[in-house]
């Protein structure tokens, strides 16, 4: 993930701002010894590539989607099905051509005419009024579901409830990676202490929600320094791979410790949240009979959204001020340069700790409202594929990003769900084609799509943490990615 | 009057002694002896590779000596029984009513800074090129700042106490912005700053962290006469207003022979000279050193001491 950033940037917008930089250099000074040779016009250079990539993509399809063979009773069956195999070869070839053609081809290259646009809206306040939208959509969004689109407001307040999840989760290990600059692949692990210390708390000391999440936080973040300890020194990728190791140990030992955590079975009947002692269940005692409305299971998704979406905020809220204060510009100093930092006094231990600590309690809060949303936690819920897809979110969004968390965790977490729904695409590829066994493909297309597009993450400006006079945004040049980017 | 000029041995801010730096087989600095005079400018020169960053690395912690003693005294009436002490108990520092002494070679680099109050540049230039001119002064107020929000806890309550450290957090950097000329970038990020810029705030930033050394590594590397002359100024100010002893490693000789009290010459790693400007510029081993010797008279003395040509040295960088 973060190798496709890093080279990424450092191919697309430089190489292609250096060779006109080049050319330009060469224009002025003698001419050349050897003519350049003569250019092919736009569209046949764009056809001439359409038809290469055409051409591979023939090659590489032509025993998955020309001749496909099956396990068939008494050995393998053949089916040829040429119609899937044209469908791509077309999609390719026009996809290309229209890449080549619009935006490889262009005089300027295409991230330049993007770096204007932004240049010229750079005056308007854009995140600010998108942040106070999607704020607004979110504290509303239960009502305004009951309202347009009661056939499958449960449904949706589920998936927003599991988005909520992971912009918190995003935003937590923001602080690690965006903020500190310390690559974290195991992040995982903390969401599973999470998990783990509020189920196990609750099941075994009967207690309730309120009181163990704070503990299970606590417990994260202990965790966090006791995982921080060990990684202090190392640099780069030792850092990622050890990270990455905790996160799939952690996952191991709950696996084995059979005894404790219950193995491959996990643990059940973890107890629902409640609203001041007000369960959200029929009966005597229960939140409708207590306002005395008509019980519906809708009201406990919604007291569930609400949860997480405070815990999000304030996520987002000690994130925010904590980038003001001493600790937080720290953190991105850190980042920044950390043997500087050593030479202004500052205890990079110290520093770093607080990082792993303070990322890890919010994955810990995020875990317990995993576990009492789900009302069951076993290790399979905290592979290694959940610390990819958190760190996706977090790259995607654009490292040290708020907002981008937030877009970035709709448009994954909200896109996956989406393409399980794309039965469109059957006309295209006709009835035997299920879009769910592709929304891998396609999510990682997009993801390859935004990396070339935009390297540094959808929004990829540093706004200063104390200001002067005037505050000015620092552009993704200029801010430094830390350890193992 | 050559006696009163010696400030550096009656009233040290910082003793070296017999400081050996080896890296495998190389030793870059070679039992090296001096001292800075508190409220001086000193300034430690020497051909590339003589191991002038290497010293300032041992002074900040950076890397650890193999051999010598490097004290710190943060007040004058530091006894040398006191130092003799300290060195046997085997502790980092001694803060006493009669004055505080450091073992630098004993301390961590972060604790140097903090504690001790030494603070640098480096050779090549390390800002927090992503963050603002004055985030960067911010963050060299750090542990000032983490004790005013409480360790984060009273910061994000918003106390009254932590706001005001704030405000005068920022103060301080704004009036070191204003005395480096750099006020009106004050909200640029650092690395968009032109070079002399870079290190000029390099400077400010070090001298936020409130220091009573300033070690500066190559200030004037890069900077026209313009702005060499700027720092020359700077330089005097700090010495003379704040009463901050500066070391420097410095090649620019007119910024050396200009502002400095005590110069030092390094060759090999190892002493050459030592004393004011004057005596300094007439010292024919410096001479020999900066300007070197004609080839024959190289030969004729290799073959009076039988050794071997030097191995030619690569400049080595902070690190
Ligand atoms: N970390 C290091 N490891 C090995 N050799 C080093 C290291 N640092 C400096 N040196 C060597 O020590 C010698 C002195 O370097 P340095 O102190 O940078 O010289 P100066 O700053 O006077 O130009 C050089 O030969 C250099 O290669
Ligand atoms: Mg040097």
């Amino acid at each position: 993930m973060a190798d496709i950033t890093q080279s990424a940037s450092a191919n697309r917008p430089e190489g292609a701002e250096r060779l006109s930089e080049d050319r330009r250099e060469a224009m002025r000074g003698e001419p050349p010894f050897v003519e350049a040779p003569a250019e092919d016009s736009r569209l046949v250079r764009a056809l001439k590539e359409a038809g290469i990539t055409a051409g591979l993509i023939a090659v590489l399809t032509f025993f998955f989607f020309f001749m496909k063979t099956d396990i068939a009773v008494g050995g393998l069956s053949l089916t040829v099905d040429p119609w899937t195999w044209f469908v791509a070869i077309a999609i390719t070839f026009v996809g290309r051509f229209l890449l080549t053609f619009f935006v490889f081809a262009g005089e300027r290259p295409a991230v330049g005419g993007w770096k204007k646009i932004a240049a010229a809206t750079a005056g308007w306040p854009i995140g600010k009024v998108v942040g106070a939208v999607l704020l607004f959509v979110a504290l509303t969004l239960p009502f305004l579901l009951t309202i347009f689109l009661p056939s499958q407001d449960r449904y949706l307040l589920d998936l927003a409830i599991l988005i909520l999840t992971y912009v918190m989760l995003g935003w937590g290990l923001n602080i690690v990676v965006g903020l500190a600059g310390l690559l974290d692949l195991g992040y995982v692990a903390f969401y599973a202490v999470g998990a783990y210390s509020f189920a196990l708390l609750a099941t075994n000391f009967d207690l309730g929600f309120w009181v163990c999440l704070p503990m299970a936080g606590l417990f994260a973040a202990l965790w966090g320094v006791m995982l921080g300890f060990p990684v202090l020194r190392l640099r780069g990728d030792y850092l990622a791979i050890v990270t990455l190791a905790f996160g799939e140990i952690i996952r191991v030992v709950l696996l084995n410790w059979y005894t404790f955590t219950g193995g491959p079975n996990g643990i059940l009947g973890i107890p629902k949240p409640t609203l001041f002692g007000l369960e959200f269940s029929r009966g005597k005692g229960s939140f409708s009979d207590f306002f005395g409305i008509e019980y519906s299971s809708i009201q406990r998704f919604i007291f569930l959204y609400y949860i997480i979406l405070a815990l999000a905020l304030l996520t987002n809220f000690v994130t925010m001020r904590m980038r003001k204060l001493p600790v937080g510009r720290a953190w991105e100093a850190l980042r920044e340069d950390e043997i500087a930092c050593r030479s202004l006094g500052i205890n990079t231990t110290n520093v770093k700790l607080t990082a792993f600590a303070t990322g890890a309690m919010f994955g810990g809060f995020a875990g317990s409202f995993f576990a009492t949303r789900q009302g069951f936690i076993s290790p399979e819920s905290f592979t290694f594929i959940e610390s990819a897809i958190i760190l996706a979110i977090v790259v995607l969004g654009g490292l040290g990003s708020q907002l981008g968390v937030v877009i970035a965790s709709v448009v994954m977490i909200g896109g996956i769900e989406l393409l399980r729904n794309l039965t469109g695409l059957q006309a295209i590829f006709g009835t035997g084609f299920d879009p769910t066994q592709y929304r891998m493909l396609i999510f990682g297309l997009a993801m390859v799509l935004i990396m070339v597009w935009k390297p540094r993450g959808l929004v990829s400006t540093r706004s200063p943490s104390a200001i002067y006079k005037e505050k000015k945004a620092i552009g993704a040049d200029l801010v430094a990615q830390g350890e193992g980017h | 009057m050559l006696k009163q000029n010696r400030n550096w041995s009656a009233d040290p801010v910082l003793s070296v002694e017999h400081l050996t730096m080896r890296f495998g087989g190389l030793v870059a600095v070679d039992d090296l002896s001096f001292d800075v005079g508190r409220g001086d400018i000193t300034a430690l020169i020497g051909p590339n590779g003589a191991g002038k960053t290497t010293v300032f690395n041992c002074v900040t912690g950076f890397y650890k000596p193999t051999e010598g003693r490097i004290a710190l005294r943060r007040d004058g009436s530091v006894t040398p029984e006191a130092l003799a002490e300290l060195t046997r108990s085997g502790r980092q520092y001694a803060e006493g009513d009669k004055g505080s002494i450091f073992l630098l070679e004993r301390m961590a680099d972060f604790k140097i800074t903090e504690v001790a109050g030494v603070a640098r540049t480096f050779q090549n230039i390390r800002l927090f090129g992503g963050m603002t001119v004055l985030e960067n002064l911010l963050v060299a107020q750090h542990n000032e700042l983490m004790r005013a929000s409480g360790y984060t806890i009273g910061g994000l309550l918003g106390l009254p106490g932590y706001r005001r450290a704030a405000e005068a957090a920022k103060e301080t950097a704004v009036e070191w912005l204003r005395r480096v000329n750099l006020l009106d970038r004050a909200d640029d990020p650092a690395a968009d700053l032109p070079y002399g810029a870079q290190r000029r705030l390099e400077i400010a930033r070090a001298l936020c962290t409130n220091p009573v050394l300033l070690c500066l590594d190559e200030p004037a590397a890069g900077l026209n006469p313009r702005e060499s002359a700027e720092l020359n100024t700077l330089l005097k100010y700090i010495r003379d207003d704040h009463g901050v002893s500066v070391l420097l490693i410095e090649h620019d000789m007119g910024v050396v022979m200009e502002i400095s009290d005590h110069i030092i010459v390094l060759d090999y790693g190892k002493k050459i000279s030592d004393g004011t400007a004057p005596e300094v510029r007439s010292d024919p081993k410096v001479i020999a050193a900066y300007l070197g010797v004609d080839d024959e008279e190289v030969e004729d003395v290799e073959r009076d001491l039988e050794v071997k040509p030097a191995p030619t040295r690569a400049e080595g960088d902070a690190r």
